[in-house]
């Protein structure tokens, strides 16, 4: 069931000139104080910086925001920082959702700025309608097993298996032929120190 | 490589094949099969008495060819391990009758014809994908005589050739007379930015490889003529230019210009190349000893192997894909999976430690953690609601449910849930939602969606592995497509419901679209098979209620697949003109009714 006594924060970043530049960010700005239980809106250069996500926090806290939408880039890209940056004062990260409107949205309507505008409002909209039925989760945490497997043994599934046999860890290096080396084995010299490859 | 050898905190399993790989990050269940070598890789000392006496003659792979070796031998001297194996397939075989020679010879008693192979089980929290390259076959561009003309040879087969533990033990040879070349030219870019043979990309180390071996063959030659042709030399790296014009200073001549085609003197076995050198615009004619094509470098043939393992995805080029380009350039885009070396791109010796450091400081993050955070994105389970009709247990790629319909019981394991909700889509009763993607998130954002004028937009599902990350490609790459396309992401395509398809028709939406993985890249093993039967299904429904089928499509788009998700947009946004607003007046009608039959039934 949607909740309806929920205070929405809808965020929205210039991305300097990447969304600014082809989404009129003042207008979404406008635009979002109208969608559903959005009580407080706020716009950034770079929402994902230290003053932008100070911003998110102290809104949070201020406002007394139940669900924080974020309008840049791809969850894909931020949605861990953001993640981090509402559970730093103490939302659930689940609560927190992000609105692409960089790579799906102003980096490919560039020059058409009323039309990418509108469907920045779109996606916008859409993910705070969605918050209005977001639910809190909890992460399990789970062990980690102290091993890994590297598949190869040329120059660099032994470099890595080196560094992490070093720090402690116990490595299990697979290699289908019957001698490690590699491609590189088989070279006379290797440049740029033209010395032996083996 | 000793190093690797004898540190206690490594076990290397050489001449072995990863078999199967279960579970996720910090418990992966792994399978290794070990094959028999046929020689106590423990007990044997590399004497080498065995080979000396084997009867059998085979082309040696480590000298690409160029010598022989024995049915039983050391890759190489310096192998690690330092121990013999038999190639079955080339040993005359165990009856004494036949041969055992190897093992009549072996004072320590190594070999050991009924060896058999070992399967080892162990369990790891971080797996690193270092799988490495192939080399271009340049059999395939006749026109440079590979294989046809002796003296044409492959940069690799030029490395043993000049190695001091190669065929020729170190004396500079060309293959047809033993002797020792006078003029060698090189071939550049030969299987690299190529369109015609589907290697458009540079191979990134060929240049300098080149470059290499006009160096060395200066040195250890003075009065050898060396030239070159190159499309343009890439010599971007740290101390790279220093060589390059080191090599210009030795006299190697570098000729901007690809020969289109070598030609043999049958008498002298020399080879002769025309060549238009793009500098000067003349048309020049070069006869040389012996020529060297630098042959580019090619994703693994056992690829698809690896790629299954793990379920990874591939670049265009056919390397492996990493999660972000630049951010995230050593990780898989699933958990606890990185790469180092040429399985992700082509690399140098340099940038393959590089990467290599670097992804063993990924894997030790999660490793001195010792613990991970998972993702809450589950489907939950009401029992009231269940009719035990077994559909969840039918999909579910994990078998995550067991399901008796006679006796009406039903069992959920929720930890072997991955979260593709496959099983919320197929369930009619209401039973399973999953969290994070339910009913009500996805239906209230095709609603806002839709809201104001629906008749110009199209609803995409996209899957959040494959399709949705390929929107995000195609934007990195700044392709653009008509602003009409609304896109809702799920986890799996799997988790796209017929209601929502059928939402967004009654909705107003002229045009839907369902995308996911390609089949075999499906990151819930083969949830995406229940999409397209899906799909199928709905085809079938809309054509009987009257609507065009043509208007629900089915597209499967991988995570690196930037211009075909424009291209799809850009197809689709002329597929949406041409529906009419009477059309679409008539599919909100009909479902609408559909709907109110069903629910009277």
């Amino acid at each position: 069931m949607p909740q309806d006594d929920l205070k929405i924060g809808v965020f929205i970043c210039e991305c300097g000139t990447n969304i600014a530049g082809s989404v009129d960010v003042d207008k979404l700005v406008e635009d979002a104080k109208n969608f559903g239980n959005v009580v407080y809106t706020a716009k950034n250069r770079y929402m994902c910086s230290e003053p932008g996500q100070a911003e998110i926090k102290n809104a949070i806290k201020e406002q007394k925001l139940d669900r924080v939408i974020i309008a840049a880039c791809s969850p894909r890209m931020h949605e861990p920082t953001f993640r981090e940056c509402v559970s730093s004062v103490g939302m659930n990260p689940y609560l927190v959702d992000m609105a692409n409107i960089r790579e799906q949205c102003s980096w490919v309507h560039m020059g058409m700025r009323e039309a990418a505008t509108q469907k920045a409002k779109d996606i916008t909209k859409a993910y705070v309608a969605r918050a209005r039925y977001l639910a809190a989760q909890d992460e399990t945490e789970i062990l980690v097993e102290k091993a890994t497997l590297i598949i190869g043994g040329g120059i660099a599934g032994m470099q890595s298996a080196l560094d992490l046999a070093d720090a402690g860890y116990q490595v299990y290096l697979v290699e289908k032929e019957p001698a490690l080396g590699g491609i590189m084995a088989q070279l006379a010299k290797t440049f740029p120190t033209m010395d032996c490859a083996i | 490589m000793m190093d690797v050898g004898r540190h206690p905190n490594i076990k290397l399993l050489t001449y072995s094949k990863v078999e199967s790989i279960h579970g996720y990050v910090g418990n992966f269940q792994v399978k290794v099969l070990k094959k028999a070598r046929y020689v106590n890789e423990n007990e044997c000392t590399a004497c080498g008495d065995c080979a000396e006496v084997c009867p059998v003659v085979v082309p040696d792979e480590y000298q690409q060819g160029l010598s022989s070796r024995k049915a039983i031998y050391i890759p190489f001297p310096q192998a690690v391990p330092s121990a013999s194996l038999i190639d079955m397939e080339s040993c005359l075989g165990t009856n004494p009758i036949a041969c055992g020679k190897c093992a009549e010879k072996c004072d320590k008693k190594c070999i050991d014809y009924d060896a058999k192979d070992e399967t080892i089980e162990f369990k790891v929290g971080t797996v690193i994908v270092a799988t490495g390259m192939d080399v271009f076959d340049p059999t395939i561009l006749e026109e440079y005589g590979y294989t046809k003309y002796e003296n044409v040879v492959t940069s690799m087969e030029f490395e043993r050739l000049l190695s001091a533990g190669g065929p020729s033990d170190g004396h500079f040879i060309r293959p047809t007379d033993r002797q020792r070349p006078k003029t060698v030219g090189f071939v550049q870019c030969v299987g690299s930015r190529c369109e015609k043979i589907g290697k458009p990309y540079c191979s990134n180390i060929c240049c300098m490889n080149t470059i290499k071996d006009t160096l060395l063959l200066k040195d250890h030659y003075p009065d050898i003529q060396a030239k070159v042709f190159y499309i343009d030399i890439r010599a971007f790296g740290k101390g790279f230019e220093d060589l390059f014009n080191r090599s210009k200073e030795a006299g190697v001549q570098y000729i901007r210009g690809i020969p289109g085609e070598i030609t043999e003197d049958p008498k002298t076995r020399n080879l002769r190349v025309m060549v238009e050198d793009t500098t000067s615009n003349k048309i020049e004619d070069h006869e040389f000893d012996m020529m060297v094509l630098s042959i580019g470098v090619t994703p693994r043939l056992d690829m698809p192997e690896v790629q299954k393992l793990l379920t990874l995805s591939k670049t265009p080029d056919g390397f492996f894909m990493e999660a972000h380009p630049k951010l995230k350039p050593v990780d898989a885009p699933s958990m606890g999976i990185y790469f180092a070396g040429c399985a992700e791109a082509p690399k140098d010796v340099k940038d393959s430690v590089t990467q290599a450091s670097a992804a063993a400081a990924r894997a030790e993050t999660l490793l001195s953690a010792g613990k991970v955070k998972l993702e809450a994105i589950t489907s939950t389970l009401n029992t009231d609601l269940c009719h035990y009709c077994a559909s969840c247990a039918r999909v579910c790629p994990y078998g995550a449910f067991t399901v008796d319909p006679k006796k009406k019981t039903i069992s959920y394991v929720e930890a072997l849930c991955k979260g593709c909700g496959t099983c919320a889509a197929e369930c009619r009763f209401g039973a399973l939602t999953m969290k994070h993607f339910t009913d009500e998130q996805i239906i209230t954002q095709i609603d806002a969606h839709l809201e104001e004028n629906p008749h110009d937009k199209v609803i995409v599902f996209a899957c959040n592995w494959c399709s949705y990350a390929g929107a995000d490609t195609c934007g990195g790459a700044r392709l653009q497509y008509p602003p009409n396309q609304r896109l809702i992401r799920t986890m799996c395509s799997g988790r796209v419901d017929e209601k929502f398809v059928l939402h967004a028709f009654k909705k107003g939406a002229p045009m839907v679209v369902v995308s996911g993985c390609h089949y075999v890249d499906c990151h819930y093993i083969d949830a995406n098979r229940w999409t397209q039967k899906r799909v199928e299904k709905l085809w079938d429904k809309l054509e009987k209620w009257g609507i065009r089928p043509e208007r629900l499509l089915l597209e499967w788009i991988s995570a690196a697949e930037g211009q075909r998700f424009q291209k799809t947009m850009q197809d689709i946004e002329e597929l949406r003109k041409k529906v009419t607003k009477d059309e679409i007046e008539h599919t909100v009608k009909v479902i609408t009714e559909e709907e109110e039959k069903r629910k009277k039934k």
